[in-house]
C-alpha cells in the first residue's frame, strides 16, 4: 500500500518538475509547483501510516504556507502583467534569466 | 540564578522565542503604524518607521543577549538555546539593523511604502532566526518560509520599475520551485529515519534503523534544496537576475540574511542529524564548492555592472562557506560563523555605496560610473575600497581573518584540493574587487559634476562607519569575536554528542 502511494508520489512530483521546465506560462508554472507540494503531501501522509502522526501534521502546515504562497505569488503575477500585459516567462527580457 | 528550559510546559517556548517574539510584535507595530492616518501625512513617516523598526531590532538583541543566562536541559526540543542559534541571531540582528539604517533615504526616494517594508523586513528576519533555532525540521521549513514569502514581496516592492517586478516574480518561481525540492527531501528523510527531529534523525541513522536508500535519497534532495537557497553553482541561476533587479537595500539585506540563514540551517542539519552518513554525501558538496569558487569568480571578471558583480561575489563566497560544510568539524563551524558575521557587515556596506553611488535610485551602477569617485568623495572612496579589499581577502581586514579560518577548518579535515582552490580563486577575484577600486582612485571622471553633489544621509553614513569599524576590528583583533564563534560551534558538537550518545 505505502509502496503504490510513494510511487503515485514520486510520478505527480517528477510531472510537477517538468511542467515548471517545460511550460512558459507563469500561471501553468506555478501550478506545477503546486503539484510538486501536494505530491509531498501525499508521501507524508502515505509514511505516517507506517511512522507516526508527525507526517500529517507536517502536510497541514505544508497546506498553509502553499496558501500564503499562493498569495504572495498571485499578487507578484498580476504586477508584472500591468507592466508587460502578458505572462509569458520568454517576454520578460529585461533580466538575463 | 540562572534559569533552566526543560520545555515541559509551553509557557517554556515562550521563553526560548523571546528574541522572535520581540521582533513579530515591533513589526506588527510598523505595520499598523504605516497605515494609519496620522502616518501617511507626515513627512517623516520612513524616517519615524525606520528608527520604530531599530528600536524593535535593539530589544530583541537585548533579548537574544540575556539568553545565554538560560540553560535547557536536554537537546531535542523542537527550539534550540544553544550558543550556535544565538551567535546566528547576532548576524540576523545586524542584518536587519544596517539594512534598516542603509534603506531609509531609498525608501523614502523611491516612494516605497515604509510600513510595509519594515514589517516584512523585521518578519523575515523572524524567519531567519527561526531556521537557525530549528531542531526539527518542521521548523526549519517554515521559518525558510517566512523568510522566503516575505523577501519575495520586498523584491517585487517597487511597483512602478519593471525589473523589480521581473525580479521578484524570478526569485518566487525559483524559490517556490527549490521549496519543493527541499520538502520532498524532507519527506524521504522523515520516512526513512521515522521522525522529523534533528537529534532523532542522527540517533536513527546512528543505530542502523534508518532505511538507507530513501534517507540517500533525501540528503540528495535536502542538499539541492539548500543549494538553491545559499546560490551555489548550478544552481544559482536566479542569483545575478534577483540581485540585480531588486531594489538596492532589498538585495544588500538578502545577500546576507538569507545566505547566512541557510547556511546555518544547513550546518545544523548536515553536521547534527545527517553526520552518520557523511561518506555518502561529502562528494556532493565538495563539488558544489568546487564549481560556486571556480564557476562564479570567473563570470566575476567580465560584468560590467557593480551590483552584478557583487551578485557573483556573492556566490563565489558561498563556495568558500560550503568548506567549512564539507570539513564537518568544529573549527570549521567557528570559522563559518566568523565569516558570515563580517560578511553581513562587508557586503552590506558595499550595496549602500553602490546606493549612494546611485544617488537613492537604480542609476549608475556600471564600473564606468564609479571613475573619479576616489578624488570628488573621498570618504566614500576609502569606505568602498575597506569593503572590497574585505570582500577579496586583504590581510588586516575581518574578511582575510574569516578565510583563514575557513582553511584552517578544511585543513583539520584534510581537504587539501578544496583549500588549494579557495586560495587560488582568491587570487583571481582580486582582479573583479581591484578593478572597481582602480576606477574609483586611477580614473579622471567624465564630468565636472559627476559625483559632486551625492548626498550621503546620517543613517547611512553610520552604517557605513559601523561596518569599517566591523571589519577592521574583526581584521586586527579577531579573537573576542571568534571565541564566542568557537563557543558558538562547540555548543553544536556536544549536541551532536549527546545524540550520538543515545544509541
Amino acid at each position: 500500500m505505502i509502496t503504490e502511494a510513494l510511487f503515485v508520489s514520486a510520478l505527480i512530483f517528477a510531472i510537477g518538475t517538468l511542467g515548471v521546465i517545460v511550460r512558459r506560462n507563469v500561471i501553468i508554472m506555478f501550478l506545477c509547483i503546486e503539484l510538486q507540494l501536494n505530491a509531498v503531501n501525499l508521501a507524508f501522509v502515505a509514511f505516517s501510516r507506517s511512522v507516526g502522526i508527525e507526517g500529517q501534521l507536517f502536510v497541514f502546515f505544508v497546506m498553509t504556507v502553499a496558501a500564503a504562497e499562493a498569495a504572495v505569488g498571485l499578487a507578484i503575477i498580476i504586477s508584472i502583467f500591468r507592466h508587460y500585459e502578458s505572462v509569458n516567462v520568454d517576454k520578460f527580457n529585461l533580466l538575463k534569466w | 540564578m540562572t534559569m533552566h528550559l526543560d520545555f515541559s510546559s509551553q509557557g517554556h517556548y515562550l521563553i526560548a522565542l523571546l528574541p522572535e517574539l520581540v521582533l513579530s510584535v515591533c513589526a506588527m507595530v510598523v505595520l499598523m503604524a504605516g497605515v494609519s492616518k496620522r502616518m501617511r501625512n507626515s513627512p517623516d513617516r520612513v524616517t519615524d518607521l525606520g528608527w520604530l523598526s531599530l528600536l524593535g531590532i535593539l530589544v530583541a538583541a537585548l533579548a537574544n543577549g540575556w539568553l545565554y543566562g538560560v540553560t535547557e536541559v536536554g537537546s531535542s526540543a523542537m527550539v534550540a538555546v544553544d550558543g550556535f542559534r544565538l551567535y546566528a541571531n547576532w548576524i540576523f540582528l545586524s542584518a536587519a539593523g544596517m539594512s534598516v539604517l542603509v534603506s531609509i533615504a531609498y525608501v523614502d526616494k523611491q516612494k516605497l511604502q515604509a510600513g510595509e517594508f519594515y514589517g516584512l523586513l523585521l518578519l523575515s528576519t523572524v524567519g531567519m532566526m527561526f531556521m537557525a533555532s530549528a531542531r526539527d525540521l518542521i521548523v526549519i521549513f517554515l521559518g525558510l518560509e517566512i523568510m522566503s514569502i516575505a523577501v519575495y514581496a520586498m523584491t517585487a516592492m517597487n511597483r512602478r520599475d519593471r525589473k523589480s517586478a521581473e525580479a521578484g516574480l524570478k526569485y518566487f518561481l525559483l524559490g517556490a520551485f527549490s521549496t519543493g525540492f527541499f520538502l520532498y527531501g524532507i519527506a524521504l528523510t522523515y520516512g526513512a529515519a521515522g521522525s522529523t527531529n534533528i537529534a532523532a534523525i542522527a540517533v536513527a541513522i546512528g543505530d542502523g534503523s534508518a532505511h538507507t536508500g530513501l534517507l540517500g535519497f533525501g540528503v540528495a534532495l535536502l542538499a539541492i534544496g539548500f543549494a538553491f537557497k545559499v546560490s551555489a553553482v548550478p544552481f544559482h541561476m536566479w542569483t545575478p537576475d534577483v540581485y540585480e533587479g531588486a531594489p538596492t537595500p532589498v538585495t544588500a539585506f538578502m545577500s546576507a540574511g538569507v545566505k547566512t540563514a541557510a547556511f546555518v540551517a544547513f550546518l545544523r542539519v548536515f553536521f547534527v542529524a545527517f553526520d552518520g552518513v557523511y561518506a555518502q554525501w561529502w562528494a556532493i558538496i565538495w563539488w558544489l564548492a568546487v564549481l560556486s569558487m571556480v564557476g562564479a569568480n570567473l563570470i566575476a571578471l567580465v560584468q560590467v555592472s557593480v551590483k552584478r558583480m557583487l551578485a557573483y561575489s556573492g556566490i563565489a563566497h558561498a563556495g568558500y562557506l560550503l568548506l567549512a560544510i564539507v570539513s564537518n568539524n568544529g573549527t570549521a563551524t567557528a570559522g563559518l560563523l566568523f565569516y558570515l558575521l563580517v560578511y553581513t557587515f562587508m557586503n552590506i556596506g558595499a550595496f549602500a555605496i553602490v546606493m549612494t553611488v546611485g544617488d537613492q535610485a537604480e542609476r549608475n551602477q556600471r564600473i564606468d560610473d564609479y571613475a573619479g569617485l576616489g578624488s570628488r568623495q573621498p570618504m566614500l572612496g576609502v569606505f568602498m575600497t575597506i569593503f572590497l579589499l574585505s570582500l577579496a581577502g586583504f590581510p588586516g581586514t575581518g574578511g582575510f581573518m574569516g578565510k583563514i579560518f575557513l582553511l584552517q577548518g578544511a585543513m583539520d579535515a584534510n581537504l587539501v584540493y578544496l583549500s588549494t582552490i579557495l586560495v587560488l580563486t582568491t587570487v583571481l577575484s582580486y582582479w573583479y574587487y581591484l578593478r572597481v577600486a582602480w576606477f574609483m582612485w586611477m580614473r579622471e571622471a567624465p564630468d565636472a559634476d559627476t559625483h559632486v553633489g551625492l548626498a550621503v544621509p546620517v543613517a547611512l553614513r553610520l552604517a557605513l562607519i559601523v561596518g569599517v569599524a566591523v571589519i577592521l576590528y574583526t581584521g586586527i583583533f579577531p579573537g573576542s569575536a571568534l571565541e564566542l564563534a568557537r563557543a558558538a560551534a562547540e555548543s553544536l558538537t556536544s549536541g551532536r554528542f549527546l545524540s550520538l550518545s543515545a544509541r
